[in-house]
């Protein structure tokens, strides 16, 4: 079975990780989603998504779920990882003054499941002032460093000037990751996990969906894959996540997945047709300069 | 009419200040009558004199203000530390000064195993003394390659396996990734696991699982008997998660007719939001015993200073580790302060760099303001490093510290070469300068950490030795009666108990430590080596020998 991707929801406290988690669950179209969370002391879902609560899961509307995992994440991992029928994609939200990082090494000692990204959330107005302060500042810049998404809530509420400053200042302090501004954590699933809506679940009206766009290349012939996924995570495309299939020059099959600035080329496990899903903005997701990197025609 | 009991001792020190020392001790119901001559008590009517501690010195029974019961549960693991340590049965164990003296004792037990595949767990070992040396998975295969063995490090934060538990864990692998799990040559992990993180994957599998801060009901049972043997007759439990079914079983068993002591469990923070372990703790509180006390909480806000998760302001670790780690955010702290002082909850933060201690007293002071509390006697735990201007605040705030007088002697040298550098090593603990600010000051062991003893850790805050027998910071040093107040009404008063034990008063829980010698006229280099014949506790009489 393929490994179960899980992807790393941080910031620090009051940056808006629950609304994103949510924002996610209720835009999972047909996606099982599973999250896990360190406590359940301030109710992380949104109760109208709330089916029903007991022995520390929460059941969400389509088939998502929610579960505190205490001290254990590996022991809680594990047990989502054996439920019938299996999450699609796990969230795991950390506490706020957790370091991303520590938790993704942790969690890859759980078997049979995959780290897919660090998404770090921050308070567009009070995260540069916060990066200053004496108690908590090197806490949330070790979590920006870790990061391979950053998550800019509340860029809405700043000047145009200020938001340039802002991104100028997240691309040292993130050097890793692509940050995607947002109103209240909407940005499209699509863009944070790579899960694209299912067929036929429907696209589910969302406007933040409008900023992000997707191309598929499919190239024949083989590929420098490890060149490949370098340049689709660090070069100038717009490209906020890539995923998919290729053959190397000599023919054999790579799964490529690249999150942020981040890449990753493994070999594949079992038959895959060659394919490659770009998922990025709408504005700067450059068609015709990836379709060239892949010696495609778009 | 109830019967009166007046005990005859060499000498009771009473710590009540308009009588400190007297011959006779009178007690009825549980509680103290009265203390004089036996003239003075004979007037209170028929009585039977008991002379059984007419060679003994009596004091106040000693109150332990940060421990942890869950060192009952732990003796049922082999004991492998560095040093000779008791007991709940009163059998010393050796301390063990090599990994060979480990493994022979490991095979000791291994041998009186009937099960070839059930879990062997041992604890409390400690490399730092055998120069940090690592012990790997081979060397464990020594005692055995089919059952799981795990061994868990004095510091409760590092963990020793062997093959089979890597096995049964799934980590005998290739490719294992984590800053907390070494590799070999080989590329499978090394043996050794650091952190709660890289231990969790194990530790069920080798016979600690993951409830591992709190007892079980035999460990409760034992623990008293540690209580007895040290002189304790009120201890705290200082970081319990307090589930219905182990409020019910504590009740139970301190309900026990022979139940040696008071137990003062505190609710950690973790798991529930401010809001509900404020709540909580008001609904517990009602539900409080005669010898179990309900109903406070105990915050964490940083690691530990060995393991360089503590959090430290400028200029940070002596060897340039980078800062430690935040267990509890500020805001969550501040919250938890309000809520609580609102609610008149007592809270106990665990502060051991002086960051984190100037995060709680920058916390608390606004939360104060906001919930003016008289008495509040919210407490500083370990809060090693404070600085005299921290007391000084801490004074201002009406706070009150217990600090880990024991660690001079355990990790003194470690601090002064590695984590903090002299000078800051020189003025841990502070003792001499909390009592001269004026903040109430308790001191304590953090058993199993280190051994429950109140009368070791008087002798760690007097004298300040370090293991290598250094005298570490001796302007920090307190004197012997200082001392004996910290571990009997110093401690009693962070608990808001000193109205009821911690002095040898009329009304007063009859609570008393026996001792075979008297601490005021000891040499004060052997106070840690008086004897302890049991206690007495609400009446009750506990030799030790008869536990």
């Amino acid at each position: 079975m393929a490994p179960l991707p899980v992807t790393v929801i941080g910031g620090y406290l009051g940056a808006g990780k629950t609304t994103l988690v949510n924002h996610l669950l209720r835009h999972a179209a047909g996606r099982r989603l599973a999250v896990l969370v360190n406590e359940f002391g301030d109710l992380p879902i949104d109760a109208d998504l709330i089916e029903a609560e007991e022995d520390g899961m929460i059941s969400i509307a389509g088939g998502c779920i929610c579960c505190s995992f205490g001290s254990d994440l590996i022991g809680a991992l594990g047990d989502l990882a054996a439920m019938e029928p299996r999450p699609d994609h796990i969230l795991v939200e950390s506490s706020g003054v957790a370091i991303p990082g520590a938790i993704v090494s942790t969690m890859l000692l759980a078997e049979g499941i995959r780290s897919d990204g660090i998404v770090v959330v921050v308070d567009g107005e009070t995260v540069r002032q916060r990066a200053l302060d004496d108690y908590v500042g090197d806490t949330i810049t070790r979590q920006l460093s870790d990061a391979e998404i950053v998550v800019v809530n509340k860029t809405d509420l700043l000047a145009p000037a200020a938001q340039t400053e802002l991104m100028a200042w997240l691309a040292e302090a993130a050097p890793g990751a692509i940050a995607i501004p947002a109103e209240r954590g909407r940005v499209a699933p699509g863009a944070l996990l790579g899960v694209l809506p299912a067929p036929g679940a429907g696209q589910p009206a969302d406007h933040s969906d409008r900023l992000f766009d997707s191309v598929v290349l499919t190239p024949e012939g083989g590929q420098p894959v490890e060149e490949l996924a370098r340049d689709l995570a660090t070069g100038p495309h717009g490209v906020i996540r890539a995923k998919g299939y290729l053959r190397d020059i000599d023919g054999a099959l790579w799964l490529i997945q690249t999150v942020g600035h981040r890449w990753e080329v493994t070999a594949a496990q079992g038959p895959h047709e060659a394919g490659l899903v770009c998922i990025g903005f709408r504005d700067r997701l450059d068609r015709d300069g990836l379709a060239e990197l892949a010696g495609v025609t778009a | 009419m109830a019967e009166t009991i007046i005990y005859a001792a060499r000498k009771i020190i009473t710590m009540a200040p308009s009588r400190p020392e007297v011959s006779h001790v009178a007690v009825r119901d549980g509680r103290i009558l009265g203390i004089g001559t036996l003239e003075e008590l004979a007037s209170w009517g028929d009585y039977l004199l008991d002379d059984r501690f007419a060679g003994k010195v009596l004091m106040p029974g000693f109150v332990e203000g940060h421990a942890h019961t869950m060192e009952g549960t732990l003796w049922r693991n082999v004991y492998v530390g560095w040093f000779d340590r008791m007991d709940p049965d009163g059998r010393v164990w050796s301390g063990l000064k090599s990994i060979d003296a480990v493994v022979d004792r490991l095979r000791e037990a291994e041998a009186q195993m009937t099960d070839p595949e059930a879990p062997l767990a041992a604890w409390a070992l400690d490399p730092i003394y055998m120069e940090n040396r690592r012990v790997t998975r081979q060397e464990l295969d020594q005692v055995s390659t089919t059952r799981p063995i795990g061994i868990l490090h004095a510091s409760g934060h590092i963990m020793n396996v062997n093959t089979r538990a890597l096995e049964l864990a799934g980590l005998m692998k290739p490719g294992v990734n984590h800053p907390g799990i070494p590799l070999g040559e080989d590329g499978l992990p090394l043996g050794p696991l650091y952190g709660p993180d890289a231990m969790t994957p194990v530790g069920p599998h080798v016979g600690f699982d993951r409830a591992l801060t709190d007892c079980d009901e035999r460990g409760l049972r034992d623990y008293g008997k540690l209580c007895v043997r040290a002189g304790v007759t009120t201890c705290t439990d200082l970081a319990a998660r307090l589930t219905d079914d182990s409020v019910d079983m504590m009740l139970r068993v301190t309900a026990e007719d022979d139940y040696p002591a008071c137990i003062v469990p505190l609710r950690v923070f973790f798991g529930m939001s401010a809001e509900e372990i404020v709540d909580y703790c008001v609904s517990l509180k009602p539900r409080s015993t005669e010898r179990l006390r309900l109903g406070r909480i105990k915050a964490v806000a940083d690691g530990s200073i060995q393991g360089f998760s503590a959090r430290l302001r400028w200029p940070g670790y002596y060897n340039g580790a980078p800062n430690g780690l935040w267990y509890t955010a500020p805001e969550q702290m501040s919250e938890l302060y309000h809520r609580a002082l609102a609610a008149g909850v007592q809270v106990h933060t665990h502060t051991n760099g002086d960051q984190a201690t100037q995060m709680a007293l920058d916390m608390l002071e606004p939360a104060l303001k906001a919930h003016p509390s008289p008495d509040h006697r919210f407490t500083l735990q370990h809060c090693q490093m404070a600085d005299a201007a921290q007391y000084r605040k801490m004074r201002s705030l009406g706070m009150n510290v217990n600090l880990f007088a024991n660690h001079h002697f355990y990790w003194g040298d470690e601090h002064y070469r590695l984590t903090v550098g002299p000078e800051r090593a020189c003025r841990m603990n502070a003792c001499r300068t909390a009592l001269d600010t004026g903040v109430p000051m308790a001191i304590h062991s953090d058993a199993p950490v280190t051994p429950l003893g109140p009368l070791f850790t008087a002798w760690a805050a007097v004298n300040r030795i370090t293991a290598s027998g250094r005298v570490q910071g001796e302007e920090e040093r307190i004197s012997v009666s200082e001392a004996l107040y910290a571990i009997t009404l110093g401690a009693a008063y962070t608990l808001h108990m000193d109205g009821e034990v911690g002095s040898i008063e009329v009304g007063k829980r009859a609570d008393f430590a026996v001792l075979d010698s008297d601490p005021t006229q000891t040499d004060p280099m052997a106070l840690k080596d008086i004897g302890v014949w049991g206690t007495v506790q609400g009446g009750r009489v506990f030799p030790a020998a008869a536990l």
